[in-house]
């Protein structure tokens, strides 16, 4: 792009990483085991993006779409729900 | 409104005269920390704060470096912003400098210049500045307490111009100018206002409108952003002569880019910076009246470098003496020299130019230094060296 149509100082909207999906930044997937899950939100805390869902009345789940695939919620879970699996 | 020629008359420092400027321009933010020699313009701000007279937000911060971070936030709020600094403070403020201008704040900045630590030093030289001459600030340089006071309130409108948005400084010699007392006549306040409106930004953040600025750029678009503050630098020189005809409609007085003392038809015209040139115009004087045809040209704006007006008040020149107060340590000259070297090439011009360095830590240049300086420059021998560093004690 030229320099005459560049917006000038690189300015950005903000809030614009709600949309960006990183899905493919993964090499695995974190996958849960909802029958090994006890809900106890370690994973929820230890995300360091937010990819684990909280939901009323139910167990977390993944948001994909923002997931990196970092594996931290596999090594923090304490009942071992969680297994990264390699992306297909 | 204040006509010209009407003013009141105040004995001020350097640093005192700056600070009264910032009073009087309606400035919203000043992030600063004290340093040697310019802890007068904070002090005496922070003073205006104390007795109510300046309504601005006063951020006492804990270095420099978060005196210009809290500068570059409160620009990008659209806030008429100004901090102050010298030597190793502006060396901290290093890496933010490169953000503000590459951000297009308009930040306004005194520098009451002094040389750099080992060893440590207070006096002036102009090694501060030019360690940042590459940053991307407009680079202004006085030579008296007038001349800085008008400059810092000049500065503001330049900065703001949308054509330009980039960030300021107003370079003084530490000392010399920063704590010398001299008559200045004050402008009126409402003219000053007036004159300066209040700072429109494109893009300004506010908790409703979040923005990134300066957001990442690749190798397909940096070159891009450096190319639209080049240009940005490029339209400082025209808006720089709209602001000083606006400035002389209500004040009477004007500077220019540069100013050139009788330099048509010299045969030796020396080109200097700061208040050094004053001096050597002194010296001009004395040689002009004794028959010798001298001339000096002085460069008051520095970034954006005046080349086409350089390059018209030296065509006729048949020697030139260029006068660099740092010390590049390793280069074939001095910055000054370099640039000067560099238009008259350009221009295919062939005078020979002899590269003088002197003053370095705040070593002081007489007139008789200038009328010396003038009377090397009559020995073709003296053009040979790459630079000369005058009255370093050999």
């Amino acid at each position: 792009m030229s320099w005459k149509e560049l917006e000038e100082a690189a300015v950005v909207k903000g809030g614009t990483s709600a949309g960006y999906v990183v899905s493919g930044w993964r090499v695995k997937k974190p996958v849960i085991d909802e029958a090994k899950c006890t809900n106890c939100l370690i994973c929820w805390i230890y995300c360091p993006e937010p990819a684990i869902v909280r939901r009323e009345g139910a167990k977390v789940t993944i948001d994909y779409d923002h997931c990196k695939g970092c594996g931290i919620c596999e090594t923090e879970c304490p009942p071992k729900a969680i297994t990264m699996v390699r992306e297909s | 409104m204040t006509q010209a020629g009407t003013f009141a008359v105040a004995a001020l420092q350097g640093d005192e005269a700056v600070a009264e400027a910032v009073r009087q321009c309606d400035v919203d933010v000043v992030a600063a920390y004290p340093i040697t020699p310019q802890t007068i313009i904070v002090e005496k701000l922070a003073e205006f704060v104390a007795d109510g007279r300046f309504s601005g937000e006063f951020i006492p911060v804990e270095s420099e470096h978060s005196a210009l971070s809290a500068c570059v936030g409160a620009a990008a709020t659209g806030a008429r912003v100004f901090t102050a600094t010298s030597s190793q403070g502006l060396a901290y403020m290093h890496e933010m400098l490169y953000n503000a201008s590459g951000m297009r704040l308009p930040i306004v900045m005194a520098v009451a210049n002094r040389a750099l630590s080992a060893p440590l030093v207070l006096n002036a030289d102009h090694g501060d500045m030019m360690g940042s001459r590459d940053s991307g600030w407009i680079q202004v340089y006085g030579e008296n307490v007038e001349e800085v006071y008008d400059r810092t309130i000049q500065l503001f409108k330049l900065s703001e111009d949308p054509r330009v948005m980039l960030p300021s400084t107003i370079n003084f010699e530490g000392f010399i100018i920063s704590h010398d007392k001299e008559r200045v006549r004050l402008l009126d306040e409402g003219a000053i206002r007036r004159f300066l409106g209040r700072p429109a930004p494109k893009h300004r953040i506010d908790p409703k409108t979040p923005l990134t600025f300066g957001a990442i750029a690749n190798p397909d678009n940096y070159f891009e952003f450096k190319m639209q503050q080049a240009e940005a630098m490029k339209n400082t020189l025209a808006v720089f002569n709209e602001v000083e005809e606006e400035f002389e409609s209500f004040s009477g007085r004007r500077y220019g880019a540069v100013n050139s003392y009788n330099t048509d038809g010299a045969d030796r015209v020396v080109v200097a910076n700061g208040c050094s040139a004053g001096t050597m115009r002194a010296a001009a004087r004395a040689l002009n009246a004794g028959g010798e045809k001298v001339g000096v040209l002085t460069i008051r704006l520095y970034r954006p470098f005046p080349a086409e007006e350089v390059v018209a008040n030296l065509r006729r020149a048949k020697s030139v003496i260029t006068m660099d107060r740092s010390f590049s340590l390793g280069a074939p000259s001095g910055p000054i020299s370099e640039d000067v070297k560099s238009v008259l090439k350009g221009a295919g011009l062939g005078a020979p130019v002899m590269s003088v360095v002197y003053g370095i830590g705040g070593r002081d240049l007489s007139v008789d230094d200038g009328k010396k300086i003038f009377e090397m420059a009559k020995d073709e021998n003296s053009f040979r060296a790459t630079q000369m560093l005058y009255g370093v004690k050999g």
